[in-house]
């Protein structure tokens, strides 16, 4: 019984110490901007990693979520009321500000946060950490700062491609879906278009990036017990860093909206 | 000279060290022997500085480890060499950039010195023309040579061995017990290493260290481990699980 009632105490003093560990961890990091030179060709290719190689993905993604957006737009509309090319602006609108954001945020939360967590910790299980400290590396200026910065460079870039993707896939369902032109469509789209919100969204895109891949390295770094840890870890970062990024769209609105 | 006074450490609740203390005069061939997961590791990462003790002191030369900033405790890994027991190579580098790792980020090397540092430190280990390779497509063996390749690049006072041998099977055990002494002999090292391969001690070490229960329960040379009475020290030499049941 005893046991049952402490347990939530030991989950919130838990959090609390991760919270600590993990501001710790970044405040090193943040310390360790100076020494950014001696890691660019790291943080190059984690741009690669992180950035290019997810196009495909976020390409393909960000053209459903366009699609399903106008088709969900026209099935509204079909009462009359709403004149047909107001679907440009619905689309606009909703893929800038938040769902190529949000889309790219989760999915690569998948793809690149899973990613990092699992090759941190499988360094940090097979000793690789330690051998980098042993050889003079900190490993954070090594490990996490690369992949970070790099995160929060591409993260706003594939924004701006899910949003054209997005806005293509909402074009390409609305003709389909409810015959409106190309011309009606960007006539909607130019309606309640404002040039802020294009920027909130790649705002957004910098606070994901940021997010997810400082969350990712924390989980790893801090991995212990062999393959199974991994697991746990990985997992773990994909949890959290959901929450974080549905947390962080809300909090960003407030601020921003 | 490494020096370790009265070092306690403990995880959670398991008490690992319980006031350990030794010095290591520069030149010296030592081995820390104990049953597996003594902490054997633990204090030889406590002499680098990669895991601090509850209490007690750490110093390699005339600094205290445990108490350095970063920049201060870098200075002191630049002396020390450390082989891990899985060789811990970075899975997504080549052998060549493992080794040239640290000596192209973190020395003044140019990019000539750095290969010419590469080639010799594989020659050393008998590992010529494998500068290309992956640590996955390597034996076990193989890792182990290249992680003390990349150990004795950057050119240390120490070499750290983490279980050299451990895992091999004797033709390698040999093989590497001879890179072992032949670098300690050429290369003007002090050379510290933790294992429980009786064979890599007696044929490697000039003095040898055990530990038993967080304490150290012998220091003195191979020669004098195996004359000792002690019965937890025989019982380990002989490798005689029954020796201590019988007596209780």
């Amino acid at each position: 019984m005893l046991r049952i009632l402490i347990y939530p105490i030991h989950i919130f003093i838990r959090f609390f110490e991760g919270l600590a560990e993990y501001v710790i961890l970044m405040s090193k990091m943040f310390r360790s901007v100076k020494s950014w030179n001696l890691y660019l060709g790291f943080t190059a290719d984690q741009m690669v990693n992180i950035g290019a190689q997810s196009i495909p993905i976020v390409m393909l993604t960000s053209l459903f979520s366009g699609m399903v957006t106008s088709v969900q737009a026209a099935y509204q509309f079909e009462s009359g009321f709403v004149p047909n090319w107001f679907v440009g602006s619905v689309v606009g609108e909703s893929i800038i500000l938040e769902l190529a954001p949000m889309i790219t945020g989760l999915v690569m939360t998948g793809k690149i946060g899973a990613t990092i967590t699992a090759e941190i910790g499988t360094m940090r299980v097979t000793e690789q950490i330690d051998a980098l400290e042993s050889l003079s590396f900190d490993p954070v200026s090594f490990l996490i700062m690369p992949r970070v910065l790099a995160a929060a460079v591409m993260f706003p870039i594939l924004v701006i491609v899910a949003d054209f993707c997005g806005i293509l896939g909402g074009l390409f369902a609305a003709q389909h879906a409810m015959d409106v032109s190309t011309q009606e469509f960007f006539r909607g789209f130019r309606t309640w278009f404002r040039p802020w919100d294009a920027w909130f969204g790649l705002i957004k895109g910098l606070f994901f990036g940021i997010a997810i891949t400082s969350i990712a390295s924390y989980k790893g770094f801090t991995t212990e017990g062999g393959a199974e840890g991994v697991g746990r870890s990985t997992t773990s970062t994909v949890v959290i860093s959901c929450t974080t990024i549905v947390l962080l769209d809300y909090i960003l609105a407030e601020i921003f909206l | 000279m490494i020096e370790v006074k009265e070092i306690y450490k403990s995880f959670g609740s398991n008490n690992v060290l319980k006031g350990i203390s030794f010095k290591i005069n520069h030149g010296e061939s030592v081995a820390i022997i104990g049953k597996s997961g003594i902490g054997k590791s633990v204090l030889l990462k406590h002499l680098i500085g990669l895991i601090k003790p509850d209490s007690g002191e750490v110093w390699v030369e005339e600094k205290l480890v445990n108490s350095l900033s970063f920049s201060q405790l870098q200075e002191v890994r630049a002396q020390c060499g450390m082989v891990f027991q899985f060789g811990a190579l970075f899975d997504s580098m080549s052998v060549k950039e493992n080794i040239g790792l640290a000596l192209s980020k973190l020395s003044k090397m140019n990019a000539e010195e750095v290969d010419l540092q590469i080639t010799k430190s594989l020659q050393e280990v008998g590992m010529e023309n494998s500068e290309n390779l992956m640590p996955s497509s390597l034996s076990g063996g193989m890792k182990k040579r290249v992680g003390i390749a990349r150990a004795i690049a950057i050119k240390p006072k120490y070499l750290l061995y983490d279980e050299p041998t451990t895992g091999l099977d004797p033709v390698m055990t040999d093989s590497i017990n001879r890179l072992i002494l032949k670098i300690h002999k050429h290369e003007d090292v002090t050379s510290i290493m933790v294992t429980h391969e009786l064979r890599t001690v007696f044929e490697v070490a000039e003095r040898v260290i055990m530990i038993h229960n967080g304490r150290i329960k012998f220091d003195g040379t191979p020669e004098q481990i195996k004359l000792s009475e002690d019965r937890v020290v025989q019982q380990f030499i002989s490798g005689d699980s029954t020796l201590l049941e019988v007596e209780a």
